[in-house]
């Protein structure tokens, strides 16, 4: 039973993987959105199985509010966004998607080899999924550097908070209880101030397209 | 435990008048206050720093909380200038509010996250939680974003939405470094919050796993290096600071990037002891040097005149990373000389600033004419606050900067022409700029209120004192300081 569980973990961490390459060749922002929240559960899942195998009852607790923040309360706000805002589609990213996606290659196996050191010294169970935490905060980063609208820019940086978190809980069996509460809270209140600035650029613009925010550059 | 009460105090007063003023901030009454609360978190941190300097370091709260002479003379300074913005603040947005550019809701927001981002920096400053560090920097981070937006010009969110997108980046790299820092105490203290108490870490630095922690250095550097505003990850920083109101570029320049330097250094303090190879050191001079230099070249081609002091921030703090790159007693107390005057210098500069784009209606430098004739109190203002940032004598940014160089050329010769040489094309640059503002007619009509003035001068008096003369208590303090980095 135990074996199956260390396993599915391993499964957890390649599924985060696959969804955050499709995230990168996602163009409709409200599948966006459901990616988003199909990595949320499976982080869970992969938090409850760490917290199981550890028995550590802190990572219960912070397995609790990553289903509450990130499997409803963000994507709930995200779909309000959108909904208001009516958007729907990203405009075409300024590298085209196939290009994304082998460079999106090139990047999980630099992060393999990053975490290669690391993971040999970790003593937590799940320690042969750090490169792929790695490589999935790799691939939010450079979806945030190559979509052109503010939602899919705010979904890549919530996918490398998922990264991290996932790095977390795989190489050190998550961080202090005080910690998470804290990085939680600091997600939740970015959340609601990136929606309050989306109205606002979209008052000011009349579009969210953040090609307009590039005037203030060096000449 | 006598000592924790006025660490409860200094971190409890801006919490407690963030939500006073979320309630009250746009009545009439809001700018007082405002200053009342700023005063009393100054007191109380004075008083912190009082017990620091008479007894030994104060652990407080079941250890959460760590004050030695290095963080406790960053309170001080960070409740000095809150106080001393508030102040200027006060006449400052009430001419922006008849400017029509404030109304009582943003007048709400700017004073309560006002408190808050006081409150955060304290906490960044005062935890002694690695990982409580990061998230007081972050929520600083927040607390401002709004407020460099708030005027709502498509500049202004631009800059809102580069700050907010550039420093989560960044600092999610320092999230990573910070666990990785976590995985390597982990493997010698163990699980558990003690795993990320600096205290800890400190008593047990040379057993950490060199690589591990070689690797947490590099993320950390770069995470907090991009709030510190280090070249190539910068971007955020002029824009920030030319969009916001200028009480925010005030502090975020004087303060902010002053607390993202601290917490780069007490990690770098915990890096140099496991690694013996000074790689920490070695980062932290070759990141300093690239800002210096490109920041003094961007200087000159700048418009905007708070865009322009901006990048000087960047040229300073570069000059600090160098100094504690460098390390060892004489170079370290040199890059915490030159934290203090910069912040005074440079936020009694964006004092002077404000007003007088106030004045002229617009931050082009082209558009500022004839400030000592118009108001010849706040043109002297900003003559001695850029000859101050500059390095003329006898203002304290000299004693720090030849400080540094002379340690520069001891342990570094090849660096102290490029240093030199940078600091020359940064003076020209600013010095012609300012002189252009400063001279010639002036036709725009004056202020509609005093401004407020006191601030400056004082800020610029702190500065003349600590260049003639250091007195003996603060000497010792840095003397304590500096050896607390180490390296």
């Amino acid at each position: 039973m135990h074996a199956l569980l260390n396993q599915s973990i391993n499964l957890y961490a390649a599924f985060l993987l696959i969804v955050s390459f499709a995230m990168i060749s996602q163009r409709r922002i409200l599948s966006l959105v459901h990616l988003y929240t199909t990595q949320g559960v499976a982080l869970v899942l992969a938090t409850v199985t760490v917290a199981y195998l550890t028995s550590q009852p802190h990572l219960f607790y912070s397995a609790v509010i990553t289903l509450a923040l990130k499997v409803f309360l963000i994507p709930i706000m995200l779909h309000r966004v959108i909904d208001r805002l009516d958007v729907r589609w990203d405009i075409e990213p300024l590298i085209n998607i196939p290009t994304t996606m082998l460079i999106g290659i090139v990047l999980v196996v630099f992060a393999f080899n990053l975490a290669l050191p690391i993971s040999q010294l970790s003593s937590s169970i799940a320690r042969s999924t750090l490169g792929i935490a790695l490589a999935c905060v790799l691939l939010s980063f450079m979806m945030m550097i190559v979509r052109a609208k503010a939602i899919p820019q705010v979904i890549g940086f919530l996918a490398m908070e998922n990264g991290l978190f996932f790095a977390a809980t795989a190489a050190t069996n998550g961080m202090p209880m005080i910690v998470e509460l804290g990085i939680a809270l600091d997600v939740l209140v970015g959340v609601l101030i990136l929606g309050v600035f989306m109205f606002q650029i979209r008052e000011q613009f009349d579009s969210l397209d953040i090609r307009h925010l590039e005037r203030l550059r060096e000449e | 435990m006598p000592a924790t009460l006025p660490l409860f105090l200094t971190l409890l007063l801006p919490i407690a008048g963030g939500g006073v003023l979320a309630l009250f901030g746009h009545r009439e009454r809001g700018p007082q206050i405002n200053v009342a609360f700023s005063f009393a978190t100054f007191a109380s941190a004075l008083w912190l720093t009082a017990e620091v300097i008479l007894g030994t370091p104060i652990l407080g709260f079941e250890e959460r909380f760590f004050i030695d002479p290095l963080n406790a003379f960053l309170v001080a300074l960070t409740a000095l200038v809150g106080f001393t913005t508030s102040l200027f603040s006060q006449p400052y947005m009430r001419i922006e509010r008849e400017h029509g550019k404030m109304t009582a809701p943003r007048m709400r927001l700017f004073h309560s996250m006002y408190q808050l981002f006081i409150a955060m920096m304290l906490m960044a400053l005062t935890t002694n939680n690695l990982g409580v560090l990061w998230v007081a920097m972050e929520a600083a981070t927040l607390t401002t974003v709004l407020l460099v937006s708030v005027y709502r010009t498509p500049a202004s969110l631009e800059a809102a939405w580069k700050y907010f997108i550039l420093c989560g980046v960044g600092i999610a790299q320092a999230l990573f470094g910070t666990m990785l820092l976590y995985l390597a105490a982990d493997r010698v203290i163990g699980g558990g919050e003690g795993a990320l108490l600096w205290t800890h870490l400190a008593a047990v630095k040379t057993q950490l796993e060199p690589n591990i922690l070689a690797l947490a250095f590099v993320f950390l550097m770069l995470g907090y290096g991009t709030k510190v505003g280090l070249v190539p990850v910068h971007n955020w920083l002029p824009d920030a600071h030319a969009e916001g109101p200028t009480p925010i570029s005030a502090v975020l320049s004087g303060l902010l990037l002053n607390v993202a330097l601290y917490a780069i250094l007490r990690c770098k303090s915990l890096a140099e002891g496991a690694m013996t190879n000074g790689l920490a050191g070695r980062t932290m001079v070759a990141f300093g040097i690239v800002s210096v230099v490109v920041a003094a070249f961007f200087l000159r081609r700048q418009r905007d005149v708070k865009r322009m002091f901006a990048y000087s921030s960047i040229e300073h703090m570069g000059l600090m990373t160098f100094a504690f790159g460098l390390g060892g007693p004489i170079a370290n107390f040199a890059g915490l000389l030159h934290m203090t005057v910069h912040s005074l210098t440079k936020s009694a500069i964006f004092f002077a600033v404000g007003h007088a784009t106030q004045r002229a209606g617009s931050q082009l430098m082209d558009d500022i004419r004839g400030l000592l004739q118009s108001s010849p109190t706040l043109g002297w203002g900003l003559v001695l606050g850029s000859l101050a940032i500059l390095g003329l004598p006898p203002f304290g940014v000299f004693a720090s900067e030849f400080l540094i160089l002379t340690s520069a050329m001891r342990q570094l010769p090849w660096a102290t022409p490029v240093l030199l040489l940078a600091l020359g094309v940064a003076f020209a640059a600013v010095f012609g700029r300012v002189q252009a503002m400063v001279f010639g007619e002036s036709t725009q009509p004056p202020l509609p209120h005093r401004p407020a003035l006191v601030p400056v001068f004082v800020h610029l008096g702190l500065t003349l004192m600590l260049g003639i003369f250091v007195p003996p208590f603060l000497n010792e303090w840095y003397q304590q300081a500096a050896a607390l980095i180490g390296g």
